[in-house]
């Protein structure tokens, strides 16, 4: 008896607590022929808590300054146009929900970085089923945390680096959370600086004007499953320890510095699962020590790996290298990375025991990637029978290749 | 049509010698092997390309010239008969030639279809080494015809002939190719450079294996020439004009030697 009364009470109390909440929050209603016919108006009358939905139309306003929690929704097609005159939403308070709008045509300038919508010195903003497009930045988050940016449309159509912004720019954040956005068009799909503890997952970056990604100094991030193609200079990740770059996919990124995924400074960081499929170079490593590089798919690259010799320590185990032009690349007789039980396309020895490992050791560095180092014009010679012979005389006696680059145990069949 | 005639009975003649299904066969044994080992991808791909880039050449231009030394006999009881020189010499060319790249192309052709390489594989890939490879035939069986007319005579020196033209075009080219670009590699030297393989026809052929499988890695490369030319439609353009005239030359001035031969 005692405890029914007790739970009848907890009820009451959360019933009570429902109401006053609901009592509280107003909807206030913008609609292009009803009472309040702007959006700017409507945030100005709306107070702490309250929700603000957006009819259909098109709504031609810039700076709209939201400054107290809030949630904004969209109805039906909502277009909300800057003009090209500064920045369209700019989101200064906690807690504000931003959904179902498409934000367009902020301002394009040398000075500032304008974009379709500013996050700035906030916790826990919401964007999500937002369209931007043609914006100079898309995304802007400077000095905020714990947000989610999640089923955003962002597209962009300028041709020149200078002339946009990134589609997702976070600097200075905390616990950001993206997930399932598309990029497509700007200067970066995203680019992170100071950013720690981010989640990224299942986005889209495609034809990018520079890269795919972009972050430098972002501890303790976290990708995963996400696709970067066709971009201008692929991926590219710098000074930063670690993260974890898991099944992703980095594909079709051509060009003489077109990478995969390119790391620089990136420290005891976790690449795993991940394919590289048909780039110019797949993973290209610089200045990079301590990493787990493990059960990535390599497949017609022209390069699968460059490894400048200033990395050290790198593992590379369980991957399948398939099909590339040169399997993996380096500038030095020097080697301090490890290479085991990897797949290589290209092993020609044999197993005899039969227990799935080469019973001889696979040399990855052909002889003529080190003559293409050197004189990049002879990359003519790919396929020559000249270059096989001179490969093959190589691989008995290495005199030009690291001696120590080598995966004394290659596996017979792929790694599933 | 009387050139079909001829190029009937050497059909005849030539799987009466077995010779022809073993050429054959050795490119059936090798697809297949190749496909089972590589898997149905481009892996398998590009080892059938490199084989056909290293035995086509070689077998070709050795049997044209042989052949013409074999069927000497032959040739000149069909001189005998009331035939024009030209007709002669295509059903002749064309007798041999004709089967080479049939043993070629089923050979290669037929791994692919009992294993089911031709439903999941790039179509275009598989297209484009089987038109090459019936090309490099038609090639060097015209060029060791050439130089089995030219030394009708010395058979030691016709087959000498074919055997170091080999040699050079397949391994001896690429190195002076080499050696080029490591002497003047300072300079500009890719405009040069491609001219430079558009006159050796396995560089040709090894060229246009390149633009179908390696092309990210050619992209990767910084000269502009080298781009604007693999990068568009005009490098397989000129790659297949200069081939085309590989083609032309040997046969143009096999025949016309054939038509002033005294036998």
């Amino acid at each position: 008896m005692w405890a029914n009364n007790k739970i009848t009470g907890l009820l009451l109390v959360l019933l009570l607590a429902f109401l006053t909440q609901q009592g509280w929050a107003t909807q206030i209603t913008v609609s292009k022929n009803g009472s309040i016919s702007s959006i700017k108006e409507g945030v100005d009358r709306a107070e702490p808590g309250d929700t603000l939905i957006i009819k259909e139309g098109r709504y031609e306003e810039h700076s709209i300054t939201v400054d107290k929690q809030m949630t904004i929704l969209g109805e039906g097609n909502v277009q909300i146009d800057g003009n090209r005159q500064g920045f369209v939403i700019i989101i200064r308070a906690d807690d504000v929900t931003l959904k179902n709008v498409e934000v367009m045509h902020a301002s394009t300038s040398f000075m500032e970085d304008y974009a379709g919508i500013l996050v700035k010195e906030t916790d826990g903003a919401v964007i999500e089923n937002v369209t931007l497009t043609d914006n100079y930045f898309g995304i802007y988050l400077a000095k905020s945390s714990n947000a989610l940016i999640k089923n955003n449309h962002i597209t962009a159509s300028m041709k020149r680096e200078t002339q946009s912004g990134n589609a997702i720019h976070l600097w200075y954040s905390k616990d950001i959370r993206i997930e399932d956005n598309y990029m497509k068009g700007h200067r970066d799909g995203l680019y992170f600086e100071f950013v720690d503890g981010a989640t990224i997952k299942g986005n889209l970056s495609e034809e990018n004007i520079r890269y795919g990604i972009h972050f430098m100094y972002s501890d303790n991030c976290r990708y995963e499953d996400n696709t970067f193609r066709d971009n201008g200079g692929g991926v590219a990740v710098m000074y930063t320890s670690n993260v974890e770059i898991i099944n992703n996919r980095f594909e079709d990124n051509w060009g003489s510095s077109a990478y995969g995924l390119l790391l620089k400074e990136i420290n005891r960081s976790k690449i795993v699962g991940n394919e590289f499929y048909n780039n110019s170079v797949g993973l290209y490593i610089e200045a990079t020590s301590r990493n787990e590089i493990r059960h990535n798919t390599f497949h017609q690259n022209g390069w699968a790996v460059k490894l400048m010799a200033n990395s050290t320590d790198n593992m590379f185990t369980e991957n399948n290298f398939i099909a590339n032009s040169f399997e993996v690349a380096t500038n030095s007789m020097k080697n301090y990375n490890e290479f085991n039980n990897n797949y290589w396309s290209h092993y020609e020895g044999y197993d005899l025991d039969r227990d799935g490992i080469g019973d001889v050791p696979h040399r990855p560095v052909r002889l003529f990637s080190i003559l293409v180092e050197k004189q990049p014009q002879s990359l003519l010679l790919l396929r020559s029978l000249l270059i096989d012979i001179l490969d093959a005389a190589e691989r008995i006696m290495p005199v030009l290749t690291p001696e120590t680059l080598v995966d004394s145990q290659p596996k017979m069949t792929k790694v599933s | 049509m009387k050139a079909m005639t001829i190029l009937k009975y050497q059909w005849k003649d030539l799987f009466r010698g077995k010779w022809i299904i073993g050429y054959g066969l050795i490119y059936l044994l090798m697809a297949d092997a190749m496909i089972r080992f590589g898997g149905t991808g481009t892996k398998a791909m590009l080892s059938i390309s490199n084989i056909m880039l290293l035995l086509i050449p070689l077998v070709g231009m050795i049997y044209g010239a042989l052949y013409l030394y074999q069927s000497r006999e032959f040739t000149e009881l069909l001189l005998a008969q009331p035939l024009d020189r030209p007709t002669l010499f295509w059903g002749l060319f064309g007798g041999l030639a004709a089967p080479l790249a049939l043993a070629y192309t089923a050979g290669i052709g037929i791994p692919m279809l009992y294993t089911g390489m031709i439903l999941t594989a790039n179509l275009q890939s598989i297209f484009v080494i089987l038109v090459l490879g019936n090309v490099l035939t038609l090639l060097f069986t015209g060029l060791g015809f050439w130089l089995g007319l030219k030394f009708f005579n010395d058979r030691i020196k016709g087959l000498g002939f074919a055997l170091v033209s080999w040699l050079f075009l397949a391994v001896i080219y690429d190195g002076l190719v080499l050696l080029a670009i490591f002497l003047l590699g300072d300079y500009p030297i890719e405009e040069p450079m491609l001219g430079m393989a558009m006159l050796n026809p396995i560089d040709l052929a090894r060229i246009t294996v390149l633009l179908e499988f390696d092309i990210s890695a050619l992209m990767g490369y910084t000269g502009a020439v080298f781009n604007r030319f693999f990068g568009s439609m005009l490098g397989i353009t000129v790659a297949s004009g200069c081939l085309a005239l590989w083609l032309g030359i040997p046969l143009w001035r096999g025949k016309s030697l054939f038509n002033e031969k005294d036998f």
